[in-house]
């Protein structure tokens, strides 16, 4: 057909190669960043990562040891401030999505989410250790996890709200179409269609706040040694890596690759499980 | 009207419906009789789905939205803010246009309902949602596969799974708001053939853009156009013999 070779078709078809071109150009840019990064996080921390990471705590300079004190430091303080920062966040959120339809308090409770969803962590670590360990005088793992629960919070506040706004309204009126009060149809229907959804953003906040270090910084600050005392103050891998990369040791400097590599293999995984487990589909109840 | 005659189940009473500023029903009076099929026909958007879901106060969910006038149901003004709104819900069992299947298992679909109001053991439970399932021509076809999830049957399965739902709780009244329009002609004939069989025992209220499933199921038919009820009678009087010219030139495909 003559009008292949038309001008107007012909710059389409340029502007189309252009596009193309240079979406490619981009994705090359980020994904090499992302396999250097890798690359010399595995490179570096893979032959430091032995048993002893696991069994023995971090050592004084000069001495070899691992990471154990730090590793179940953060577990510690990642499990607690997600076990606090999870039930609220899910009920402010359901609060947003089913509840607070009319009214200012809902519109009011979503800005200050955002701010808190966009607040800097030192903000929130400064902020903890001013209402919390210096009030109370010394650094713990509970201010610890309080400043993690609050970096979580607001995320599971605002995935919960865009999970459940995803369930169509006529699952809803189908509920409540047979005589089911409001809360029953929330909690027996609505979260069961948004449980994927749910769960993916609480995975994802998990995975945020492994990492986080300013917030540890101020509030649990550190501890040489084992310690399961969320009263006391508390190691962190976080907190280990930026103290150990910093040192002048070299056994240090390999511990601190070897938590990188850590933190970074647990945050992968979450991310691979948040996928798994949003696949949707009918095998996905 | 011969319907006036009969045992009203459900009567309006110049009922007027608002969307907001939207005059959605204007004045509508009509009654619905008990144990018979009633039909609401008209073009899109005259105010068939609003009306229904008047009967069970669906629009609360929603804010802005509002109703005047009374709706009697056996005899009880049930816009009266004072009558609880679950029990009334309860009492009237409705089936939408799409399928909505809970995110559970099919067995749990149809209990979900019955444990809302009544609390029954196992065994009695068991033969509930056998019930409800026969009652909805879907037994034989899920007997085996009752812990599969609802969304893994089809669309006309999924239906027939809501009606089942619906009337597992035992409501006096069925509301179906075009629960045909997405079904192929074989699962629209099985559900036809159910609201047949179910008119014994409930009052059936159906919306339709089928005009033969209108006459084919119905009792009555009520014509609406534009938020007004325009012409209300027995299903053979208004396909043969109707009062109104515009029913006429609805009903025979001049317009609409
Ligand atoms: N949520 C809403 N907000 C505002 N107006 C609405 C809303 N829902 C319906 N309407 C309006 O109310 C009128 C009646 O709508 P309704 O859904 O009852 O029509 P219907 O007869 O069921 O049409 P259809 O056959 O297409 O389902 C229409 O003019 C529609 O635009
Ligand atoms: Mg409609």
């Amino acid at each position: 057909m003559s009008n292949f070779n038309n001008r107007r078709y012909m710059g389409r078809r340029l502007t189309n190669a252009f596009t193309i071109g240079l979406s490619v150009v981009t994705v090359v840019f980020a994904l090499t960043f992302l396999v250097w990064i890798l690359w010399t996080l595995f490179s570096n921390g893979l032959s430091y990562l032995s048993m002893d990471v696991f069994t023995k705590n971090t050592p004084p300079p000069g001495n070899s040891g691992g990471l154990l004190n730090a590793i179940t430091g953060s577990l510690y303080m990642v499990t607690v401030a997600t076990l606090i920062g999870t039930p609220i966040g899910i009920m402010a959120g359901t609060y947003l999505a089913e509840f607070g339809k009319d009214g200012w308090l809902a519109p009011a409770t979503r800005f200050i989410n955002d701010i808190l969803l966009s607040a800097p962590s030192i903000v929130i670590g400064l902020f903890v250790y001013e209402v919390a360990v210096h009030r109370i005088g010394h650094f713990s793992g509970w201010a610890g996890a309080i400043a993690l629960s609050l970096i979580v919070l607001p995320v599971v506040v605002r995935t919960t709200e865009n999970m459940l706004q995803l369930v169509p309204s006529n699952l809803r009126e189908a509920a409540s179409a047979l005589g089911s009060p409001q809360w029953k149809v929330v909690t027996m229907v609505v979260y069961r269609a948004a449980r994927a959804g749910m769960l993916t953003g609480l995975l994802l906040a998990v995975a945020r706040i492994s990492g986080e270090t300013a917030p540890l910084l101020f509030t649990a600050l550190n501890n040489q040694f084992f310690s399961a005392d969320l009263n006391g103050p508390m190691a962190s891998l976080a907190v280990v890596i930026f103290q150990f990369a910093m040192s002048p040791y070299e056994d240090w400097q390999h511990l601190a690759w070897a938590g990188a590599l850590l933190i970074t293999l647990f945050v992968l995984g979450l991310n691979i499980l948040a996928r798994f487990v949003f696949r949707p589909g009918p095998a996905s109840n | 009207m011969s319907t006036q005659t009969l045992t009203p189940k459900l009567s309006t009473h110049d009922l007027n419906f608002y969307y907001g500023k939207f005059h959605a029903l204007k004045n509508i009076s009509l009654s619905i009789p008990s144990g018979k099929v009633t039909a609401f026909i008209g073009p899109s958007g005259c105010g068939k789905s609003t009306l229904l879901r008047t009967f069970n106060r669906m629009y609360e969910l929603y804010p802005k939205l509002r109703a005047e006038g009374e709706i009697h149901l056996d005899g009880q003004n049930i816009l009266d803010p004072s009558q609880d709104l679950n029990l009334l819900r309860a009492r009237i069992g409705m089936v939408f246009q799409k399928p909505t299947p809970f995110p559970m298992s099919i067995y749990d679909n149809v209990a979900y309902g019955i444990k809302l109001y009544e609390r029954l053991p196992k065994f009695e439970m068991d033969q509930r949602v056998e019930w409800a399932l026969k009652k909805a021509a879907l037994w034989n076809e899920v007997k085996d596969k009752l812990n599969q999830n609802g969304a893994s049957l089809s669309g006309g399965q999924q239906q027939r799974l809501c009606i089942a739902r619906g009337i597992a709780v035992k409501p006096d009244v069925l509301l179906l708001d075009e629960p045909c329009s997405a079904l192929d002609p074989i699962s629209t004939a099985r559900i036809e053939e159910l609201i047949n069989e179910l008119k014994s025992d409930y009052t059936i209220v159906i919306v339709t853009h089928n005009m033969q499933q209108a006459a084919r199921v119905s009792d009555y038919t009520a014509y609406m156009y534009l938020g007004e009820l325009i012409e209300y009678g027995d299903t053979d009087k208004i396909f043969t013999n109707p009062t109104r010219k515009e029913t006429e030139d609805y009903i025979t495909g001049k317009f609409g």
